[in-house]
């Protein structure tokens, strides 16, 4: 790799780590979503341009945060239109001489606040992703209108008009008080493992991106277990990525090879659990950690499974946990006993239904039943993977 | 910031109030007066039903009164409060709180223009 390319990356890689924190401290020092964008951006680029030229500074994220601040601070002095839109009364003056002598510790870290204000109840759930994305993951709005498949100008309309109703609104920028706190951070939670799961279809970049917001919170709240348990269930999953699929074709966790899975990654989710558990965590994304960390175990505890699936059950009162651990119970009592649960649900509209139903059948020896219920999981299933996976179960049916 | 609480209501909230018994509707009207008496609420007041709006429009310098309206919509403003509150969680708890979000209704939060 050459000189300018080493540098091009690292550049990148501080872009990656210090985006969301540098736009918080803006935001929160200005009160302006955009001009705190703009000033951001302008650093970033001063950036790429000067630590090429004089060298790399002591604190990389102090520097971008500085310059970010006075930059905005020369553009509200030059534009007193923008003064007035701003909260900005005196700000203590700072040169860029002096950089180098701000560390961490005097700035502070306003990414909780940026977050609750991106996932507040009072944005629709797509401006939510949206703006989580663009603020804290420092996706650019091209990335992410590709990233949930929609025409970049229908994305960049979408973050405009969620900017506007944030100012207009009066949606505050702040970690929201007790009495909100438990509903406002499982809005946080549910966008974030939105996005992961609209990258663990295929596609891995959202789900890198969620797993790198998972670690901030699981850094900034360090003792919400349902924060610990989120991150550890998306490593738990996403350590199992690259062993989902051979050759396009979707592979059951029983026939994955295991030496595909990420065996760090593994260990870095059930250290999570173990701290989401310490802390008495029992809440859905804990559970479903607990039982991804199950999945990983050889041979699988399919009474376990069960068993957290039953807790699961009585927490969401959700069908498709229900039908889940029908499966584990299949797994662990034989195929009668998971058919008996799978027949009082009513999901005749979920394809995993007549699958997990179709392919009790055929260890029942049904053959005739299975290939029935195999037939109305293709007409549901939505990508070519899948019903190839199922025409394949189909054609081994005798 | 000033916001208005537009209080919606229907079919539902009239039929649910009519079932009420005399001490539940007194209950109910506790309600309301208590959020009157909400530190931060500036005014609010209940609007005589919709059968007896009128609507005025000018055209060409013509004023056109009608009878109404009476459009097919199924909800109608019933009602709103004013706030001044620091931010839009305060104008969301105390929507929350208004009889009438409960009963079928809605609320419909919304911010004032600044003058």
């Amino acid at each position: 790799m050459t000189r300018q390319a080493a540098l091009s990356r690292r550049l990148e890689q501080v872009f990656r780590d210090e985006w969301g924190r540098v736009l918080a401290t803006l935001i929160g020092f200005l009160g302006d979503f955009d001009i705190a964008e703009e000033a951001t951006q302008d650093a970033f680029a001063l950036a790429a341009e000067r630590w090429q030229r004089d060298g790399w500074p002591v604190n990389p994220g102090a520097w971008l945060t500085t310059t970010a601040r006075n930059r905005a601070i020369d553009r509200i002095r030059r534009d007193r239109t923008l003064a007035a839109k701003t909260k900005l009364l005196q700000v203590p003056e700072t040169t860029e001489g002096d950089v180098d002598d701000v560390n961490d510790l005097t700035i502070p870290d306003e990414r909780l606040e940026l977050i609750f204000t991106c996932c507040h109840p009072a944005l629709a759930l797509d401006a939510q992703v949206a703006l989580t994305l663009r603020t804290l993951g420092g996706l650019t709005t091209d990335e992410i209108a590709r990233a949930f498949l929609v025409p970049e100008a229908t994305m960049a309309q979408r973050l405009v008009r969620a900017k506007r109703k944030i100012k207009a609104a009066g949606i505050p920028f702040r970690v929201p008080p007790e009495h909100l706190l438990p509903d406002r951070l499982a809005a946080v939670l549910a966008v974030v493992y939105l996005i992961f799961n609209e990258g663990f279809g295929g596609r891995g970049e959202p789900a890198a991106e969620a797993i790198r917001l998972g670690r901030s919170l699981a850094a900034l709240l360090p003792d919400e277990s349902e924060v610990q348990g989120l991150l550890a269930l998306m490593l738990l999953h996403d350590a199992r990525r690259a062993a989902r699929l051979a050759d396009g074709e979707l592979v059951l966790l029983a026939n994955q090879d295991r030496s595909l899975w990420d065996a760090a990654q593994i260990e870095e989710g059930k250290a999570a659990l173990d701290r989401a558990l310490a802390l008495r965590g029992r809440g859905p994304y804990v559970l479903q950690a607990a039982i991804a960390a199950e999945h990983a175990g050889e041979p699988r505890d399919w009474e376990r499974i069960a068993a957290l699936y039953a807790e699961l059950t009585l927490l969401t009162g959700s069908p498709v946990v229900e039908l889940n651990r029908a499966v584990a119970v299949a797994e662990a009592r034989g195929p009668q006993a998971g058919l008996e649960l799978v027949d009082r649900l009513e999901l005749d509209d979920y394809r995993y239904l007549h699958a997990t139903r179709a392919d009790l059948l055929r260890r029942l020896g049904r053959t005739v039943e299975a290939r029935a219920s195999y037939a109305r999981a293709l007409e549901l299933a939505p990508s070519d993977a899948e019903r190839r996976f199922l025409e394949r179960r189909l054609a081994q049916l005798t | 910031m000033q916001y208005v609480l537009l209080i919606y209501s229907n079919k539902d909230v009239s039929d649910g109030w009519d079932h009420l018994s005399q001490d539940e509707q007194k209950a109910v009207l506790g309600e309301y007066g208590t959020i009157f008496q909400t530190p931060g609420v500036t005014g609010g007041a209940q609007l005589e039903p919709v059968t007896t709006a009128t609507t005025v429009r000018v055209q060409d310098g013509r004023t056109l009164t009608t009878d109404g309206p009476f459009a097919e919509t199924k909800e109608v403003l019933g009602g709103y409060f004013l706030l001044e509150a620091d931010n839009i969680d305060k104008a969301l708890e105390i929507a929350a709180r208004i009889p009438a979000a409960r009963m079928g209704g809605a609320i419909e939060v919304r911010p004032l223009v600044a003058m």
